[in-house]
């Protein structure tokens, strides 16, 4: 019977990143995906006839330049269009529109304070600033600050040195940051309720953390330390949608001799003593390897999948208390033609960019409000976008697809389960919202498909629903993610590994996690093979 | 009495500094950034708005860029075909009418003089396209001959209309004929509104393109025409910033920048032989004659030219712009030409290096300088020896 040298479980695109890295460094893969495409919530699906859908994730800046080079990607078809601009819409029918450029930004939040114009430059130095000290750490496996082994010392020496070159005044502001709640850090800089707001989105995405819960002011580093074609905090969307990276990995990883199956869902691990040895599907065939890696979050991985008897008892139960909360849903919708915004009219560009709905931290909160009492924000906050502007691979000609990504959203609501008349009405909502800003809207739409935070966890597999696959906030960071002790992607089972967005550096689509597993794995495997 | 508003001043001219094409009322007034360089006397728009946005115009749906400044040089006659072939390093009695070639033309000693395209409108009518005048140098090759040469820049306006969304342009304004012709294939068609055109499948990107030329009192229409399709075909206006980062992209070489004209050079040791450009593919040496053959001959026999054109795939993230290139510690050459490739995800350079350290795959050390708010950084990165085509798409020829 074949063994590989190792089986990833999950082709989601860190899965996929770890695979053709795993490939590449001359390992026998196999990657095995439970459903019948690969991508996990990187993920392009045509629903509605002619119309393409980014159905989970929607764009792309974290993907590290790195792996895409590693990996020659762009060989693969990956291209990605950076799309500049975002625009808050306001209550009040005005906006804030933020552009790559300076000079515009400052002119347009001049127009709602000039106090607040100059205070963007400083917002800006320190955020620099403590990007460029996180940045070189995406990348590393993260340092073990118990264990004293040399890689572990020289690793914390590293960050050590990381945060020491930052210098003084932009020190004490990375304990800032990587604990205060985004509205405070905010309110040191700014006076304008819109531009608090415009800023504060950033900080709420995918968490489910209100702009005030301390912890999210790194939640908004996290959207803005990665970048598109040096251009640091800069975003894009894939041509043909975000599936199209996952078929570029897949493409690498095959490529490189991996091989993947779909439709093959891994029910258990195969054991042989305390080590894996291989997984057993759901239909009962087994599969051998030397080594197993997770793609799928980590309550997924050790409470369902791992055996329990393999398992220290403390390990389990951090697991179990690992913060993985459903914030958010999705719509993705089929337009028959580009919806008329009024408050950015003057300026056709910002339709191909992001457009916000949620325009102070008060709106912000009491979207948040709602989310702890157990239902969805009756005024929820909205990231819009419309890749069929920059993608002419997206739509038919003429026609739209819209991508709205909402927060907030319960994986479960006070009332019970999510029923089909509650995902119907937390739609309506959200349409009803958008056509408060885009008069017309409603008339345009030719399908909209709706998935609450269980329809991301019963069809994509992510718990609860949370795209990070667990909260980004500090005491679930670097080596604290996902549980002290296990940062370095392995587990108390030797030969099982994890590659997810539970492991540093966290969520998004940003490859790293895969990348740097593999790297981990391949050490192993040779040391063993030696 | 009202006071008239002071507009001119006997100081200044009354007459624009620089030359204004026939497409340039329509650029100005798209011009938002009012972002304008010279191109050989003329005003060419530098960007328009946003160079990110104008560079993936071209990479993933369609861009217009303003080519009337370009010099165009009509060789007709009995005898035209036979004053081409003497003048260019390809066999030009296999060019067909309707077809392109690209080739460059060199001086006695073999030295690029310049390099443009050439099309084949008839059996005895040639047309070249270039950027530094010629007209005496194209004489020259004609004396003698049954061919007239003339500078017919000023009859003929262009547009390069550039990105994989080009053709369904074309097909949308009635120039489907045109849209289905096969790569460096050129034609005579006319819009749906009536305006006559010459289509060249051509272009300076690497991209899906044509080249569109039009005569200059209908280059509005034209403009017009295209322009009612952008919404639906993601067509936007360019400038040369974006159309410089294609051009790297492409490997294609630009004059004064990867080498001097023979007949300009101030010091020869800036002058190139086609072998030296990377053109050999364009040079047949088994043919008859050629101005140069002799020349290319002997630098053959001799084992090539002493110097290369390289692409380079440099590590990080920072272009390296004139960097130096080292091998051992010794220097063997500079980058002319780099940029971070949006589309490749690569940091891409053309260079100029030794002929021994041209072989692909040879990794060279680059020195690279950026700035740092106000100082000078420098780093080094490794440099490793690729063919100058680092996008080429396969709809580009489909």
């Amino acid at each position: 019977m074949k063994r590989y040298d190792a089986i990833v479980i999950g082709a989601g695109h860190n899965g996929l990143a770890a695979a053709a890295y795993l490939a590449r460094g001359g390992a026998d893969v196999l990657v095995l995906e439970r459903r019948e495409a690969i991508g996990g919530a990187a993920i392009s699906e045509e629903r509605y006839p002619g119309f393409t859908y980014s159905s989970c994730s929607y764009v792309c800046s974290l993907l590290r330049a790195e792996i895409m080079r590693d990996l020659d990607l762009p060989r693969y078809g990956l291209k990605i269009i950076p799309y500049g601009s975002t625009a808050c819409l306001m209550e009040t029918g005005d906006r804030l529109a933020l552009y790559p450029d300076a000079d515009q930004t400052r002119r347009e939040i001049a127009r709602h304070s000039l106090r607040d114009a100059e205070a963007y430059e400083d917002f800006m130095r320190d955020l620099t600033r403590q990007v460029r000290a996180i940045r070189p750490l995406l990348l590393k496996t993260p340092p073990d600050p118990t264990s004293f082994k040399w890689r572990d010392l020289m690793g914390m020496k590293e960050i050590g040195e990381a945060f020491g070159r930052l210098g003084e005044d932009a020190l004490y502001q990375a304990m800032q940051f990587w604990t205060m709640s985004c509205g405070d850090f905010l309110d040191r800089y700014f006076e304008s309720d819109v531009v608090k707001g415009a800023f504060a989105g950033g900080s709420i995405i995918g968490t489910a953390l209100g702009p005030y819960s301390p912890g999210s002011a790194y939640v908004l580093l996290h959207h803005v330390m990665g970048d598109l074609d040096g251009h640091v905090g800069a975003w894009g969307f894939a041509v043909g949608g975000m599936g199209a990276i996952s078929r570029a990995l897949a493409a690498a990883a095959q490529d490189h001799g991996a091989e993947i199956r779909t439709d093959a869902e891994v029910s258990e691990l195969l054991m042989q003593a305390d080590q894996v040895a291989g997984v057993v599907l759901a239909d009962g065939e087994e599969v051998r390897a030397r080594t197993v890696v997770s793609n799928l979050d980590v309550k997924r991985t050790f409470l369902k999948i791992a055996p329990r008897a393999h398992l220290p008892d403390d390990f389990v139960e951090r697991v179990a208390a690992f913060k993985i909360r459903g914030s958010s849903g999705k719509l993705n919708i089929a337009l028959d033609a580009l919806p008329e915004v009024p408050a950015i009219r003057h300026d056709p560009k910002l339709m191909r960019g992001g457009i916000n709905v949620g325009d102070s931290m008060e709106y912000l909160e009491r979207a948040y409000d709602d989310w702890k009492n157990g239902t969805w924000s009756a005024r929820p906050y909205l990231d819009i976008f419309l890749p069929s502007t920059l993608d002419s691979s997206m739509a038919p000609p003429g026609k739209h697809y819209m991508s709205v990504f909402v927060q907030y959203a319960p994986p479960k609501l006070a009332t019970g389960p999510w029923t089909d008349d509650d995902r119907d009405a937390f739609g309506r909502t959200v349409i009803e919202t958008i056509e408060r800003h885009m008069p017309g809207f409603k008339e345009l739409i030719l399908d909209a498909w709706v998935r609450t935070p269980a329809d991301l966890e019963d069809q994509v597999g992510l718990t609860e629903g949370n795209i990070f696959h667990g909260e980004l906030t500090l005491d679930q960071l670097l080596f604290n993610r996902p549980v002290p002790g296990y940062a370095q992607y392995r587990s108390p089972i030797r030969g099982f590994y994890m590659c997810g967005s539970s492991t540093h550096p966290g969520g998004g689509v940003m490859g790293a996690p895969g990348a740097n597993a593999a790297r981990e794995m391949l050490g192993d495997l040779k040391r063993r093979a030696a | 009495m009202a006071e008239i508003a002071q507009t001119r001043t006997p100081l200044l001219p009354s007459i624009p500094a620089l030359e204004r094409t026939p497409f340039h009322p329509r650029l100005a007034e798209l011009n938002l950034a009012n972002a304008w360089e010279p191109w050989r006397g003329f005003v060419t728009a530098s960007l328009f708005y946003d160079v990110e946005d104008e560079y993936f115009a071209v990479r993933t749906g369609a861009s217009l860029y303003d080519v009337s400044p370009m010099l165009k040089y009509r060789i007709a006659g009995p005898e035209a075909e036979a004053v081409v072939d003497r003048l260019v390093t390809r066999r030009i009695d296999r060019l067909k009418p309707g077809r392109v070639a690209y080739a460059p033309w060199c001086d006695g000693r073999g030295r690029v003089v310049e390099e443009g395209t050439i099309f084949r409108l008839s059996e005895t009518e040639f047309r070249i396209n270039c950027a530094e005048p010629q007209l005496t140098w194209f004489e020259d090759a004609a004396w003698g001959f049954d061919a007239t040469v003339a500078d017919v820049s000023q009859e003929i306006a262009g547009l390069a209309l550039q990105g994989p969304t080009s053709k369904q342009v074309l097909q949308d304004v009635g120039l489907d004929a045109a849209a289905a012709l096969p790569f460096f294939g050129i034609g005579d068609f006319a819009t749906a509104d009536g305006v006559s055109v010459t289509v060249s499948r051509t272009g300076f990107t690497g991209d899906l393109g044509y080249e569109i030329w039009v005569a200059p009192d209908r280059a509005l229409e034209l403009w017009d025409a295209l322009m009612r399709r952008s919404e639906a075909r993601y067509l936007r206006p360019i400038g040369s910033r974006a159309l410089e980062r294609t051009r790297i992209e492409a490997g294609h070489i630009l004059i004064n920048v990867e080498f001097v004209s023979a007949r300009r050079a101030i010091r020869e040791s800036q002058t190139r032989t086609p072998a030296a450009l990377g053109l050999d593919w364009a040079v047949d040496l088994s043919k008859d004659h050629f101005t140069g053959k002799r020349a290319l001959l002997a630098e053959r026999e001799a084992g090539g030219p002493r110097k290369r054109l390289v692409g380079l795939d440099v590590t990080g993230r920072k272009p390296a712009h004139g960097a130096y290139l080292y091998r051992k510690g010794k220097e063997v050459g500079q980058v002319t030409s780099a940029c971070w490739s949006p589309i490749a995800k690569r940091n891409i350079a053309l260079a100029t290096v030794d002929a021994s350290a041209a072989g692909e795959g040879t990794v060279l050390d680059a020195e690279i300088y950026y700035r740092k708010e106000i100082t000078q950084g420098k780093t080094d990165a490794a440099a490793t020896v690729v063919p100058p085509r680092f996008y080429q798409p396969a709809h580009r020829r489909g």
